[in-house]
């Protein structure tokens, strides 16, 4: 037993994916405990909803999970119109799965790109998966006239039809995504270092996932086969065919591997609903301005895990409470379960294979 | 002595100008491997771009952070840069280009390349930072571990070539270059893993992970003193892969070409495989990476070594 020595990493190191602090106590190499700090981006989201009319708030909700704006936007939307009980025409319905798993991709590539960059592949990987990510980034573009921030989907609809043409757009990207993912499969899935360094390493239990209440890939990865896109489903998923994928141990590459199989997934889905796609209006006939009773919470399936608001309103223009439960934040706290005992080196693994995003987790 | 002078400034201006060369190289087959252009904008296709750095570089504050082992901190970089410098004094660039032919050429090149790991571990104690203090320690376990099986391949150059000199194992081969004897071809494979970890190069970059260790040993270093440790790393490439050159494939000879070129050749593109290595595959873990070295690389050169040497005497 040597000298404990305690390292702060973080708020500013390459791997902490943000504005994360890691008290880290070491025994030469080994983590001993390991404390997260949070609290460094925090922009009192809640507090800023009870002062925003409903439509205001939508921006802010795009800062939440910065890598996915869409699905974030999606959620609020559908719990508004769930208190207020809009009803939203069936082409916004298709179009809001299309970019919401649009967006899916675009986060989980994100997610691949950088769990490889912290295992110490230089750059490579990340910049395959960014250049990827770049084509879906450049369709919203033309969607919304954002890049990062989209604020599209709106109570009751979005804010404009899709742009001619923009399904073949589409078409092409899922087909040359196909052929991406196999080159992420020759580049990493199967390579004997990744493989050493992420196999059975930070095993998350079923049990142990299910206490901490962890979810999406994270849990899937652990082998619990729930997905609220098929277990509660909203908007037309239910019309679509795809498989949930679940991971049999619960370690790293089992959350990298369910993350690479979900983008298969989700190019399904989308060239499904492209093709059934009906015509009509997709844009938000509700009034920008609105009173309302009553409260609602909704919980939808973000790339990270089960984004849910909450919403009561008490009459007034502005919500009166806004509750969010965002995924990133529960993942995150089995983090010190998980690399209790294991090195920097694993710590870092574990923690990349968790992707968490700061921006939802300080709110 | 004039001789020794010139020759001895022709190496320094050699080293300048490989390690700048090396760099370029690498951003650009970074970028050619990553779907990027990389450097395009200081000269012909980025070709200044080594030159602007290094004037930033001289340029830039030499800031010494607070509660340093002053002397220690200070000498490091010295400590890294000198040995590789020196290194250059045995290797032959043609029949007739080597500064000094010494008769243990070897041995120098293999014991005055290994004090650099001092100079890492100087830099990883004295900077007073938790990363830099375990990057060094990480680089001292490292490189010691693959000297191991480093030097048992080097050793069965000499057991094969009779000689302890640079030049001699090169006339060795004028009649096949060792690399295509299955023994040599086996302690070839090992030498160019050990030496990808003794120059901390990817999947062997645990002292500097970047993702772990910010920068490892060199955190805290900035201006002139930072550049010395980057050129250093990139000059003990060249070391590596041109005493690879010399003692497996052949060293100068070549048909056609002069000496000279053929040398830098093969050379260069023991380099360009190191960097396609760097860019293309993750990092192994400290763990992993020693029971590497001292249960596989170690017992396979010691075996190798002993299979080889048997024959050797028999025949």
């Amino acid at each position: 037993m040597g000298e404990e020595l305690i390292v702060n990493m973080g708020p500013q190191h390459p791997s902490t994916h943000g504005v994360l602090y890691l008290e880290l106590k070491l025994d030469g190499e080994v983590v001993l405990d390991c404390v997260p700090h949070l609290g460094y981006l925090h922009r009192s989201m809640e507090k800023i909803a009870e002062n925003r009319t409903y439509t205001q708030f939508i921006p802010f909700t795009d800062r939440l999970d910065y890598l996915a704006s869409m699905n974030n936007n999606l959620g609020y939307c559908l719990a508004v119109e769930k208190l207020l009980n809009v009803e939203v025409t069936p082409r916004a319905q298709y179009l809001r799965v299309i970019i919401a798993e649009l967006n899916r991709v675009a986060s989980h590539l994100v997610a691949i790109g950088t769990f490889a960059q912290d295992l110490g592949a230089y750059a490579t990987p990340l910049f395959y998966a960014f250049s990827d990510r770049e084509k879906i980034v450049e369709l919203f573009d033309e969607l919304c006239g954002s890049r990062l921030t989209y604020n599209y989907v709106r109570i009751g609809g979005l804010s404009g039809d899709i742009p001619p043409g923009t399904d073949k757009v589409i078409k092409d990207f899922i087909k040359y995504e196909y052929k991406q993912l196999v080159e992420y499969n020759e580049l990493l899935t199967h390579n004997v270092i990744f493989l050493a360094r992420s196999k059975n390493i930070g095993i998350l239990s079923k049990e142990l996932a299910q206490a901490y209440s962890v979810s999406g890939p994270i849990l899937r990865a652990s082998g619990v086969r729930w997905d609220l896109r098929k277990d509660e489903p909203y908007l037309v998923y239910d019309k679509f065919d795809f498989d949930v994928c679940v991971g049999t141990v619960g370690d790293s590459w089992d959350r990298f591997k369910v993350r690479l199989d979900e983008v298969t997934q989700s190019l399904r889905i989308i060239e499904q609903a492209i093709e059934a796609i009906p015509e009509g209006n997709p844009v938000s006939k509700v009034n920008r301005v609105f009173r309302g009773t009553g409260e609602s919470y909704l919980r939808t399936e973000n790339p990270r895990g089960e984004l849910g608001f909450y919403l009561v309103a008490e009459g007034g223009f502005n919500p009166y409470r806004c509750k969010i439960r965002s995924p990133s934040f529960s993942n995150l706290s089995v983090l010190p379960a998980l690399i209790k005992g294991l090195n920097i080196s694993d710590a870092v693994c574990v923690l990349g294979s968790l992707d968490i995003v700061m921006g939802e987790i300080d709110r | 002595m004039i001789r020794m002078f010139l020759s001895g400034f022709a190496c320094l201006g050699f080293i300048a100008l490989s390690a700048m060369f090396l760099i370029w190289w690498e951003r650009k087959i970074s970028a050619i491997i990553q779907n990027r252009m990389g450097p395009m904008l200081t000269g012909f296709h980025g070709t200044l771009q080594p030159i602007a750095d290094t004037i930033k570089l001289l340029l830039k504050e030499d800031i010494a952070p607070a509660g340093i082992d002053f002397l220690s901190w200070w000498l490091a970089p010295f400590f890294v840069t000198v040995p590789v410098v020196t290194a250059f004094v045995v290797i032959p660039f043609s029949s007739s280009w080597v500064p000094y032919d010494l008769n243990v050429g070897v041995l120098y090149i293999c014991s005055i390349t290994s004090i650099c790991v001092l100079g890492i571990f100087m830099a990883g104690w004295g900077s007073n930072n938790k990363y830099s203090l375990l990057g060094g320690m990480r680089s001292a376990a490292q490189i010691i571990s693959y000297e191991v099986p480093l030097l048992l391949s080097v050793l069965l150059v000499v057991m094969e070539s009779g000689t302890l000199s640079m030049q001699g194992i090169v006339h060795a081969q004028e009649h096949g270059w060792f690399v295509f004897k299955p023994h040599l071809a086996i302690a070839f494979v090992i030498y160019l893993i050990s030496s990808t970890a003794e120059v901390n190069r990817v999947p062997f970059d645990i002292p500097e992970a970047e993702s772990e260790l910010v920068a490892g040993y060199h955190t805290e270093y900035t201006g002139m003193k930072f550049a010395m440790f980057f050129v250093a790393e990139y000059t003990n490439m060249f070391i590596v892969s041109a005493t690879a050159a010399t003692l497996f494939l052949g060293g100068w000879q070549g048909p056609f070409l002069p000496g000279v070129a053929w040398f830098l050749m093969k050379s260069y593109f023991l380099v360009f495989f190191m960097m396609w290595m760097r860019w293309t595959l993750p990092r192994v873990r400290m763990d992993q990476m020693m029971s590497f070295a001292w249960k596989l690389l170690t017992p396979i050169a010691l075996l190798n070594l002993l299979i080889s040497g048997w024959f050797m005497l028999k025949v």
